[in-house]
């Protein structure tokens, strides 16, 4: 077996995110960091928000995949520096929550509106109308805020830039 | 040195966790839906920072407890949580104008913890500030609907401050153990913080038409563990399940 992290980090991307199942925990940006040490492996992952609940799913997915693979002794820790950003989702990932009805984060953080409350456009992601309004900043989990399209009158959940 | 770094985790974990529990009980009676899902995901986050703060309290004092064991597991005098966070909801209002005066409170707060020597600290901190920026313009924005809406209303968010107004003081108060981890630039300046709290503060009454609260006499006990009458009922709730089944897991 070939135990380098690259390897380790192909096996993960099979690990579904607990919530969205459509993306996996790598394309979502929580695993920071693979260690590697004979057949013990040490994962660090940083949690979208705080109070996330799925975390500990995430944390036991990891564990279990691995030791399916072989790994004898699995370390999974937590890290908070530097925090989670939605900037390392990647663009094909945000294509596949546009297509499961979850618009995703428009930009990146480097757009300071999310700061300003400068609202910026998130387009419908049934019938791409720009035609769209907040209606609440919270949404169905922490990492949500929901929105409604004008047009095709569907509400719809929209990933916040952080 | 670990234990003024175990009471300083703590009392930052107790403030999150008590106001936690307080938001979290409007789930399911909020004004309505999307202002119950806001307050349910704004408990969430607080929760989240709480457990955070209070892991890390336990792994600093060293004796085996757990988040869960100083959660559940210790009485009233035992917890550091400013007396603000312990007040009751009352209307939205209320509810609202307590969590201005926090939210704007954890924004600064967090903004100098991230810059802590301690690496656990900071990262918790940093983590926080971005859900913090969301909560304040939350609350902010129902303090300017409340104060500029009816009389009622108006009324209503400046009982609300008069009331609380009385427990703002102590939220800047330095105990002397935490001099040391001052000097060792772990713990916060909350004096620098008080002055940027007031400024933001002000102007959130003032864009809210309210009156600042003046001559109030100040409360104070939390630093040496002495609560309001409401922390007690509080925990009641909070903690009969783990203590009727101390041994249950799920
Ligand atoms: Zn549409």
């Amino acid at each position: 077996m070939l135990h380098s992290p690259g390897h380790i980090l192909s096996i993960l991307q099979q690990v579904p995110d607990p919530e969205i199942p459509v993306i996996s925990i790598v394309e979502l940006g929580v695993i920071r960091d693979i260690q590697v040490n004979g057949s013990a492996v040490e994962v660090k992952i940083t949690p979208t928000y705080s109070g996330c609940p799925a975390m500990k799913q995430i944390e036991d997915d990891v564990r279990a995949i691995l030791k399916k693979e072989g790994f004898e002794e699995v370390i999974v820790k937590t890290v908070f520096d530097p925090p989670w950003t939605t900037d390392w989702i990647p663009e094909e990932a945000k294509e596949k929550l546009r297509r499961y009805g979850i618009a995703p984060p428009e930009h990146t953080t480097q757009d300071k509106s999310w700061l300003t409350g400068k609202q910026k456009t998130v387009l419908c992601p049934r019938c791409r109308s720009a035609n769209t309004q907040l209606i609440s900043q919270f949404g169905s989990t922490a990492c949500k805020a929901l929105y409604q399209c004008k047009d095709c009158l569907e509400p719809f959940d929209y990933f916040k830039c952080i | 040195m670990s234990n003024a770094l175990f009471q300083y985790t703590l009392r930052l974990g107790d403030s999150s966790l008590i106001l936690a529990q307080r938001l979290s009980e409007w789930t399911g009676h909020g004004p309505f839906l999307e202002e119950d899902l806001a307050l349910t995901n704004i408990a969430l986050d607080t929760l989240g920072t709480a457990k955070s703060f209070l892991e890390y309290a336990a792994q600093v004092e060293g004796k085996g407890r757990t988040d869960d064991d100083l959660a559940f597991f210790r009485n009233e005098r035992e917890f550091f949580n400013p007396l603000i966070t312990e007040q009751p909801n009352g209307d939205y209002a209320k509810t609202m104008v307590r969590q201005v005066i926090m939210d704007v409170y954890h924004l600064y707060l967090y903004k100098e913890l991230a810059k802590s020597k301690d690496t656990t600290l900071s990262g918790i901190a940093q983590k926080a500030i971005k859900e913090v920026t969301y909560h304040v313009r939350h609350s902010a924005s129902w303090l300017e609907r409340f104060g500029n809406g009816t009389d009622e209303s108006h009324q209503r968010a400046q009982d609300a401050l008069n009331e609380l107004w009385q427990y703002t003081q102590e939220l800047f108060e330095t105990p002397g153990s935490e001099k040391e981890l001052l000097a060792q630039g772990v713990a916060v300046n909350l004096q620098d913080i008080q002055a940027k709290w007031e400024t933001h503060v002000d102007e959130l009454i003032r864009k809210a038409n309210l009156k600042k609260p003046e001559n109030v006499f100040m409360q104070r006990g939390s630093l040496d563990g002495i609560h309001t009458e409401h922390l007690g009922y509080l925990l009641a709730e909070m903690q009969h399940l783990p203590r009727m089944h101390p041994t249950a897991k799920w």
